[in-house]
């Protein structure tokens, strides 16, 4: 296998973890904790199955899994800013919800419990050394590596993201100058909710169908990234290239009767342990993190 | 002690504060202001005016109701009945963004900084200049040091706030109020944090600010502050406004009566006047032999970073040695690793002789070491636990039968303590939470002096609590002293160090910098030495 084959299955790999992990930075800079990156992401894959088959086109898609996204992260908004409720909590409860809502719809709208029949998406698929120019026309692999500068630009550059900083950290300090903390950090999570679903946007239109919980646990992965980027954009970025290289590497790897199987297999979970324990002590989360006043 | 009101409002000495009519000069007049929580009354009727271009005392003791009143003024709360003029117009229950369009600032007591920004973004945020749709954070720093330099500072703007001292962070508060153009000034207790140099770079601020046509209030209770500082004073006692005073001829003794409703021994907030405090207990009560023998003493801190550096020191039975300092240089760690709640990395600790290091606390507290702990919150008390349950709390094992605690002899012991040391309300079944500050220290200083000890650890043993009760607490700390007990006093209230110790150390970046006799420890020295400059003639004793 190629080097340019290689990074080119890395990026496919790494954009669903890009957009959640890009969502999950900026809703817990304003203090929101993004557990629910995991169930923004399957919420996303099914709205965009379900726009793009019954919209006949991937826009459409891309569309719906924004929307799903959007009503999504409002909710984890409404729940834990509006009511106070525990961030945990509700992150566990907005997954389990995803998982319910999906497999349910999935059943009304297409009969089935295992996956949706073919839908339209954007990628022309070419295998092999010419993989990663292939790539090239598919917008939402450009539009996940964009998000990460975005989303530092937001956080970094602008108003907006001051007010997120200020916040996440020091809401109090925030509230004495006259900034709306509810209304920044209704605006954090809802953009959360819209970037984690384009990254399950993307599952679902790169694989042309959705299946039952498909996002199979990459929320957790893209939101161990975040904490090993120390929530930072653009290292959090670097570690979702990390971590689909690894990925990427095992799937290679398999092929080979070198190694057992199992061991290959463990190989981004062992890589995702010592990387957060390597971390442990040196990782600051913004101080308001997860309290509810 | 007859405390509580009743002996005559303002007690004759200044003009009575009700009733009277805006005067024409005032930019703040503030009328017959309501304010309850739940069943406290914070504000009675209390008033308040302020001229222009003056600097304004409000003081009182705790719970009095200043900064209930303030709040009020500066839009973070609205009364439930009263007036608020500013300028003339009335503007009663407004909110925080009108204030501070109508030119009122506030510095709140815990300081409203985000650590992590810088000094630029600190000030701006909530109106930051934009370019576009980004923030133009160059402009952010010309603006922030262009008014810094307007009003004397010196600051660099790019630097991050959790990287300042605490004065330089108060120099942040003052400067965001002075971006949003503040020309009335709050400042709550702004010095409670501050080291003895740095209140004075603050009154040279606050001066200027007057001069240039600022108006300025400020909250207290320390009464050589308000001499000091202020134009004009305005004295309030249980939500009510009970005094109004020009300084220049008013005394501490006529503040003091005016704030607790009675006369009241001056030793505290005054050592300078020295008056009436005897130094030096009596030769016969001080043991030779140390009680409490500190040697070359190492503690960590939470990130094991290394907090007390080789600190020795001894206190005698009969003395009080007396530690002063800025928070955060050791004190915390010190205490807490004498008192067992922290490990030492190296050093030993002697307990009339006998090595306690590695003993736990419950040990230490058998053999005689008693603990005031410095966060009454944290350490003394369980908030929720009834006055009599806080009374055993760590002493509970003398208090059981064969079936477990011993009810009777819990609320035996209970009613003695709250006669003792005067605790009020006086029903042991009350939990803590229900009780005052001063009240609650006061559970806390019951139970570890009330009892058996030869050491006495007193950390902060007034912090929060109102002049009455600290009185009372110096009373018994002195009591103690002269029956002989050794007493290690650790304040950053260096007025109160210096009203009790018999010796004075001094710390400073982690290391005990000096221990001085309490005749060579004066303000200026003491100063010096806890900024970490050493002063010119030092002499240790």
């Amino acid at each position: 296998m190629s080097i340019f084959a290689f990074a080119a299955q890395t990026i496919r790999i790494a954009v669903p973890y890009l957009f959640a992990a890009a969502g999950g930075t900026l809703a817990e800079r304003s203090g929101i904790i993004s557990l629910t990156l995991e169930g923004f992401m399957l919420t996303g894959a099914f709205c965009a199955a379900l726009g793009s088959y019954y919209g006949g086109n991937s826009w459409v898609g891309v569309a719906c899994g924004m929307g799903g996204g959007l009503v999504f992260g409002l909710l984890h908004g409404v729940v834990t800013i509006r009511y106070r409720a525990d961030q945990v909590v509700s992150g566990v409860a907005i997954n389990l919800l995803a998982i319910g809502v999906t497999r349910f719809f999935l059943h009304l709208a297409f009969g089935s419990s295992s996956n949706s029949p073919r839908v339209p998406g954007f990628s022309t698929v070419v295998r092999g050394e010419g993989m990663l120019a292939g790539m090239l026309p598919d917008p939402l692999i450009a539009l996940g590596l964009f998000a990460v500068p975005a989303v530092a630009w937001a956080i970094y550059r602008t108003p907006f993201g001051l007010r997120v900083r200020a916040v996440g950290e020091f809401p109090q300090a925030a509230e004495s100058v006259g900034v709306h903390v509810a209304r920044v950090r209704y605006v954090a999570v809802a953009l959360s909710g819209v970037l984690a679903a384009l990254g399950g946007t993307y599952l679902a239109l790169d694989q042309h169908q959705f299946t039952d919980n498909m996002s199979a646990g990459r929320g957790y992965i893209a939101l161990a990234a975040m904490i090993f980027g120390n929530w930072d954009p653009v290292r959090g970025g670097l570690a979702c290239l990390l971590f689909a290289a690894a990925e990427t590497l095992q799937i290679q790897l398999q092929g080979t009767q070198a190694i057992p199987s199992q061991f290959v297999q463990m190989i981004p979970y062992v890589l995702t342990i010592v990387a957060l324990a390597g971390m442990v002590g040196k990782s600051t989360p913004p101080a308001a993190l997860g309290k509810s006043d | 002690m007859n405390a509580e009101r009743g002996s005559g409002v303002g007690t004759g000495d200044s003009a009575d504060a009700h009733g009277q009519s805006p005067s024409p000069s005032a930019v703040v007049s503030m009328y017959g202001i309501e304010k309850r929580f739940g069943a406290v009354q914070a504000n009675r009727g209390a008033s308040l005016e302020v001229a222009a271009g003056e600097i304004h005392a409000l003081v009182g003791e705790n719970g009095a109701g200043k900064s209930t009143l303030m709040h009020i003024l500066s839009g973070l709360l609205a009364p439930d009945a009263g007036t608020v003029r500013v300028d003339g117009t009335t503007v009663t229950g407004w909110s925080t963004s009108d204030a501070i369009r109508a030119g009122v600032g506030m510095v709140h007591q815990h300081f409203m900084l985000v650590p992590t920004l810088t000094i630029a973004d600190n000030v701006v945020l909530g109106r930051e200049p934009r370019r576009g749709m980004a923030m133009d954070v160059a402009r952010a720093q010309r603006d922030v040091t262009e008014v810094a330099t307007r009003y004397g500072f010196s600051i660099d703007a790019r630097r991050r706030v959790g990287d300042l001292s605490v004065g330089e962070a108060q120099r942040v508060e003052i400067l965001k109020a002075l971006f949003r153009g503040a020309q009335i000034l709050i400042l709550d207790e702004p010095t409670a944090v501050l080291s003895p140099p740095e209140v004075q770079e603050l009154w040279r601020v606050l001066r200027a600010l007057r001069d240039g046509g600022g108006t300025i209030i400020l909250i207290t209770h320390k009464l050589d502050e308000v001499i000091e500082i202020s134009d004009r004073i305005t004295v309030m006692r249980h939500g009510q406004t009970v005094a109004r005073m020009d300084t220049p001829t008013a005394t501490p003794a006529d503040i003091a009566r005016a704030m607790v409703g009675r006369d009241v021994l001056l030793t505290v907030g005054h050592p300078s006047s020295g008056a009436g405090r005897v130094h030096g207990p009596e030769a016969s009560v001080r043991s030779a032999a140390p009680r409490l023998t500190v040697v070359d003493l190492e503690v960590a801190g939470a990130h094991h970073e290394r907090r007390v550096h080789g600190v020795s020191f001894t206190v005698a039975g009969g003395e009080i040695v007396g530690i002063a300092g800025v928070e955060g240089n050791g004190q915390t760690e010190l205490v807490e690793a004498i008192a067992g709640l922290r490990a030492a990395r190296a050093g030993r600790i002697l307990l009339g002789g006998r090595d306690i290091t590695t003993l736990p606390v419950r040990d230490r507290a058998s053999l005689g070491l008693a603990h005031v702990p410095e966060d009454r919150h944290r350490r003394g008390l369980v908030l929720d636990y009834s006055v009599a349950d806080n009374l055993i709390l760590g002493r509970q094992h003398a208090f059981v039968s064969h079936l477990g605690l011993d009810r009777a002899r819990i609320a035996q012991n209970a009613r003695a303590r709250i006669e003792q040391f005067d605790i009020r309300p006086t029903d042991p079944s009350l939990p803590a939470r229900a009780l005052s500050g001063g009240n609650q220290q006061k559970i806390v200083v019951a139970r570890e002096m009330g009892g058996e000890f030869t050491v006495l650890l007193a950390a902060q043993p007034t912090r929060g609590v109102d002049v009455g009760a600290i009185e009372f607490i110096h009373a018994q700390l002195r009591a103690s002293r002269d029956a002989g007990k050794a007493i290690l006093l650790v304040s950053a209230e260096l007025s109160e160090v210096l009203a009790l110790a018999d010796r004075v150390g001094v710390m400073s970046g982690g290391r005990l910098v000096a221990l001085l006799s309490r005749d060579a420890a004066t303000m200026d020295v003491l100063g010096l030495w806890m900024t970490g400059a050493a002063p010119p003639a030092a002499g240790a004793a």
